[in-house]
């Protein structure tokens, strides 16, 4: 069992924390992961991503060309990746920001309004745990309580007052993939 | 203990601070700032020496002079740095000093650019500085052997009095794995006996890199090459991978040997008889045990992040007995598995064998 997940966006919509928490989750749960940031000459307002790859024995590359899971949090990760996602793998697609349609059919697409359902939260930084709650309701790698977890644990100091918010947005996010997975029985 | 989800820079740094590192000197540069960032705020905690030096040929003259006092001393750098260093590593070898660097290789040559990449093999495996000399060159593959190494580093570079450098590359350094970090160790609490140490009521101590006369010279690199040549004999070190029953040997050292890793993967997934030998030590160069796997596959592949480097060691190793064919990328590219896997295909398929 190896999961490879790519998270893009904007630099500030937390896509790196994202695949921390994931990570995070994994390792709490005895798997084998690694967690490797777009690091280059990055320019503000550009776009920024990490790989996150799960498994259950030891991971040889850590960047994979053909994610399973792709999260794209704006238009240019969407017109970088879309892609690129593996055949028969996932494609989240943060549709508060991303206007372009996917004409993929060899894929399954997540559309999910992360930023408006996390503005509708009080907090639109929380767009990235939505979406991760959404991704992780959609594609059972890892239970949502792991991530719960990991944000209990690893959540910085003087952000744990943002714990309940956190949680809330995690289960926001879930609770969507979950009414569209009924409305879309492809999923 | 328990693991952590550590980057790589990260872990080398913590690393050091609980094997006893007493002082380091460096200078930023990406892809290996964090080390010193990390070790800015640690040594200053725990009341060691900590500075960040005006540049990289001050921060190497500062480690020549404190490992020169019997300390446990280290610098970290990238290419381009480690280029600034190389006077200073010189004199540290003519002077026969303990002391680690870490060098997270990033792509060049000149500036270049801040990817990962591996094309600095022959700087420091080489010399890493004029005169006649090698470090000894460790060469991780993931967070916790760069947490290994660390320990490896100081204490090989205590047992032959020399440097040690770890060379990592660029994505070593960002990456975040699991790992486990050795439990806090206390400082040593003696000095070697030829440190510099202030000769009141003993016998004075010298330190140097400067024999004028060439007999001198010579008589002190007759004692480092008896040094090199012991380190030669017994620090070899590599891991392997479904070498077996292998027909074709791929080689690859650190990124490109992990990346190598999952493509032997999937060739073997395809029913094709391919192992992987991943050198630890650069230098020496694990040419005894590459030597023996010679004599048992038909042909070699080596991979790596620069234009063809450490494939001169091998062809070395192997001395002309099998073929030996490459796949390289350059500029801070790291190659994909299924480039690695097609370059596998093409060599087993060159080769003749049949599945």
């Amino acid at each position: 069992m190896q999961k490879e997940f790519l998270f893009s966006g904007f630099g500030g919509q937390g896509v790196m924390f994202a695949g921390q928490l994931l990570a995070y989750a994994a390792m709490d749960e005895g798997l084998e992961v690694t967690w490797i940031p777009s690091y280059g000459p990055e320019m503000r307002g550009g776009t920024a991503h990490c790989f996150v790859i799960i498994s259950d024995k030891p991971i040889g590359s850590p960047v994979t060309r053909c994610p399973q899971v792709g999260i794209v949090f704006n238009n240019p990760s969407f017109v970088k990746y879309e892609g690129e996602v593996a055949p028969g793998g996932l494609l989240a697609i943060n549709t508060s920001l991303v206007s372009a349609q996917s004409h993929r059919a060899d894929i399954s697409l997540l559309p999910v309004p992360a930023t408006q359902l996390a503005d509708g939260l009080g907090d639109v930084r929380m767009a990235n745990v939505v979406m991760l709650g959404a991704v992780l309701t959609a594609v059972p790698a890892l239970p949502l309580e792991a991530i719960r977890h990991a944000l209990q644990t690893h959540l910085p100091e003087h952000r744990r007052k943002l714990l309940d918010a956190n949680y809330k947005a995690l289960e926001k996010g879930a609770e969507f993939a979950r009414s569209m997975v009924k409305s879309a029985p492809e999923l | 203990m328990t693991k952590e989800l550590l980057k790589g820079n990260v872990a080398i740094a913590e690393a050091a601070v609980r094997v006893g590192l007493e002082a380091y000197f460096g200078y930023p540069i990406t892809p290996q700032t964090e080390l010193l960032e990390h070790l800015s705020q640690r040594m200053t905690e725990l009341g060691r020496v900590f500075l960040q030096a005006e540049s990289e040929v001050a921060a190497i003259n500062m480690v020549y002079g404190a490992a020169s006092t019997g300390a446990r001393v280290m610098t970290s750098s990238s290419s381009p740095g480690i280029s600034l260093m190389q006077e200073g590593l010189s004199y540290i070898a003519g002077s026969e000093l303990p002391c680690v660097i870490v060098d997270v290789m990033r792509g060049g040559p000149g500036l270049g650019n801040i990817l990962p990449s591996q094309a600095d093999y022959f700087q420091v495996t080489r010399s890493a500085g004029h005169g006649d000399f090698h470090p000894i060159v460790l060469a991780p593959a993931s967070v916790q052997e760069a947490i290994d190494f660390v320990e490896l580093a100081f204490d090989l570079a205590d047992k032959y009095r020399h440097m040690v450098l770890i060379a990592a590359d660029g994505q070593i350094g960002q990456m975040m794995e699991p790992a486990e970090l050795p439990p806090m160790r206390p400082l040593r609490d003696s000095t070697p006996d030829w440190a510099l140490t202030g000769a009141k009521a003993r016998e004075k101590r010298v330190v140097t890199s400067l024999y004028l006369k060439g007999e001198d010279e010579e008589a002190f690199n007759l004692k480092i090459q008896k040094k090199l040549k012991q380190i030669k004999k017994t620090e070899q070190r590599s891991v392997e991978y479904a070498t077996e029953d292998a027909e074709l040997l791929v080689i690859g050292f650190g990124t490109a040997g992990r990346v190598a890793y999952s493509a032997v993967e999937a060739a073997r997934e395809k029913g094709l008889r391919v192992g992987l030998l991943r050198p630890q030590t650069l230098w020496p160069f694990p040419e005894q045990r590459i030597s023996e796997l010679a004599d048992c596959v038909s042909g070699c592949l080596v991979v790596e992040m620069n234009a063809g480097q450490m494939i001169e060691d091998v062809r070395l190793a192997i001395g002309g007995q099998i073929p030996v064919t490459f796949y390289g990328r350059t500029g801070g590219i790291v190659p994909m598995p299924d480039e690695v896997l097609a370059a596998i295909e093409e060599s087993y398929h060159r080769l003749q064998i049949t599945v």
